[in-house]
């Protein structure tokens, strides 16, 4: 494990715990700072993350998005030298505390990664894997759970008929649309999508993109992109990040169309990066 | 672009062709010394092969003799061996890769570890001896102390002398540098991004290993793992260093039974005058094949095995 800088304890926790999920925004970040050893990759970030909508984090390549969203379920950890100061919380409660149980965070704060990243095992076992993590489901309710997840997932149809299989055969587009089921599976409350459509043809990217849409009902979506188009399809708040700091954030309508900065404004018009 | 002169076609091709032809020479002389090796092993020994051969004790008339004690010691040695190293091995390589904090504290024994693997096994048999049968000197001269009866399977004697016990974990200190590098470069091979994708969904670093990173490394695990045993099973200096009697006439009871393995009584009979010692050698050497062999079968039947549900 990575050594945490001391954190500042928010005075509030116990508070917004208590007035649980009333409090519209799921995740609020406030004077947030990053870094690896010296280098600090996310300068003073405040934002707030509203519960049940799709955020999407835009900005050039190193401008800290992906950093950011790492910090949200703590997958920081992994880095050494990565630590973090300021304010970082879910439904109130501290996620940077040292006393977080990061294992619980994690069921809490589903991930899907850049690549697809099946498991080498079989298409019921990767879905079932969060579930086996945290509870003794009796195999009935799990094959329930299973299910649920792959229809949320708009995947149960393509591969009921071969739950056993290797998901290692599925298409690229199914075996992400298999690790957004296994992120769901374990019955989280936000789900972080870094670049999720950046390893996928055109067809499966509009297929996951429909997913995502879906899925907001139910989830507090995060997603990196560096894709305009799909930012402004599919997410409802977009934040601009540059250079570490968070330039703008917004409707994303608005942000789009009546940028408040200048540097928000080159960008989503491509005139640079 | 015309004036940058063209490196000919047929020159290329010829390189082509020569590499070619020195790379089927090397496998072609590769294979003719091992034929060659194999060929007048069998022709020298073949005949001496039977099932007396097997099931008779070392005598001192060769017609008599055979191979039921060093085959029997080999694979009580083997299984101790395998028994303790595999485990410490895993284990080790387990904690390297997956739990050690990279530093320069783990990056030392990771490189040492690598060097060990090259240290001569007479080395290890000095350290197996001075370990295993006399505890570092402790009680020296004094008898040993005993724990159960000598006919018990469970029998104990401390220190444990040149016993099937020392000759194991002796074996087990050769293997244990092979286990360990071969099982952390099967580690290494998982991907990150599996690592990455377990513990996003909330696993401990264990679930991580125990659940993931363990079976889909187990193949190649099993893999080295076998690679030592058959190093372990052709190994004789050690064994020579602990003292383990020429002439053995009854197989290991317990652990602390006297044993010798195929590889030392390879060695005693090869080195006789008479020929007739020589043919037995190479009829011992033709079954010391054979169950290399047939470990090796072994190793690809479980990596078969293990991989098979998935497909």
């Amino acid at each position: 494990m990575t050594m945490m800088s001391p954190m500042q304890t928010n005075p509030t926790t116990a508070a917004a715990t208590a007035t649980g999920t009333a409090d519209p925004m799921a995740i609020r970040a406030a004077s947030f700072d990053g870094f690896y050893g010296s280098f600090q990759a996310l300068k003073g970030i405040s934002l707030d993350i509203p519960r049940n909508q799709v955020t999407a984090f835009i900005g050039p390549s190193g401008c800290g998005k992906s950093t950011f969203l790492r910090w949200m379920n703590r997958m920081n950890d992994t880095i050494a030298g990565a630590r973090a100061s300021g304010t970082l919380t879910l439904d109130g409660e501290d996620i940077l505390a040292r006393s977080v149980d990061v294992v619980d965070l994690r069921r809490r704060v589903g991930m899907v990664f850049q690549r697809p990243n099946p498991f080498p095992k079989s298409i019921f076992d990767n879905v079932a894997f969060g579930p086996r993590l945290h509870w003794r489901h009796s195999r009935a309710d799990l094959e329930d759970l299973v299910e649920q997840s792959l229809r949320s997932a708009a995947l149960w149809n393509e591969v009921k008929d071969r739950l056993h299989a290797s998901a290692l055969g599925l298409s690229g587009g199914q075996q992400q649309r298999l690790c957004i089921a296994r992120a769901i599976a374990g019955g989280p409350e936000v789900l972080l999508m870094d670049e999720p459509c950046s390893a996928l043809d055109p067809k499966s990217t509009a297929s996951v993109e429909e997913l995502i849409r879906e899925l907001r009902t139910a989830y507090t979506i995060v997603i990196v992109t560096h894709n305009m188009q799909q930012a402004s399809r599919i997410s409802d708040r977009t934040a601009f990040f540059f250079e570490g700091s968070l330039i703008e954030a917004g409707q994303t309508e608005t942000l789009f169309t009546n940028p408040k900065s200048k540097q928000t404004e080159d960008y989503v018009t491509g005139r640079f990066g | 672009m015309t004036d940058v002169p063209h490196v000919p076609v047929a020159r290329r091709l010829l390189a082509n062709r020569m590499f070619l032809a020195t790379c089927v020479v090397c496998t072609g002389l590769a294979v003719c010394v091992l034929a060659v090796l194999i060929v007048s092993i069998v022709m020298d020994g073949v005949h001496r092969l039977s099932p007396d051969f097997i099931a008779n004790f070392a005598s001192r008339k060769p017609d008599q003799a055979g191979i039921r004690a060093p085959l029997v010691g080999s694979i009580w040695v083997c299984t101790i061996c395998a028994l303790t190293a595999l485990p410490v091995g895993v284990g080790t390589a387990i904690y390297l890769e997956e739990f050690a904090k990279r530093g320069r504290l783990t990056e030392f024994i990771r490189i040492n570890i690598s060097n060990l693997s090259g240290v001569p096994s007479i080395v290890y048999g000095i350290i197996g001896l001075t370990a295993f049968s006399r505890f570092f000197g402790w009680r020296a001269g004094a008898e040993p102390i005993e724990l159960g009866s000598p006919d018990s399977l469970l029998y104990l004697r401390l220190p444990f002398g040149s016993s099937v016990l020392a000759g194991g974990l002796t074996l087990a200190l050769v293997v244990l540098p092979i286990v360990i590098v071969a099982s952390q470069e099967a580690i290494r091979a998982v991907p990150n991004s599996l690592r990455q994708g377990a513990l996003a969904l909330g696993s401990t670093r264990w679930q991580m290993v125990s659940r993931l990173t363990l079976p889909a490394s187990l193949p190649m695990v099993m893999t080295g793992a076998i690679l030592a045993m058959s190093r372990a099973i052709g190994e004789a200096a050690p064994i020579l260093v602990l003292g383990a009697p020429l002439m053995v006439l009854e197989t290991p009871a317990n652990l602390m039974s006297e044993f010798t393995v195929l590889p030392m009584q390879i060695f005693n009979w090869a080195g006789r005058a008479k020929a007739s010692f020589q043919e037995i050698a190479a009829a011992a050497i033709i079954v010391q094949l054979a169950v290399l062999m047939s470990f090796n079968a072994l190793a690809i039947l479980v990596r078969q095995r293990l991989q098979t549900p998935l497909q």
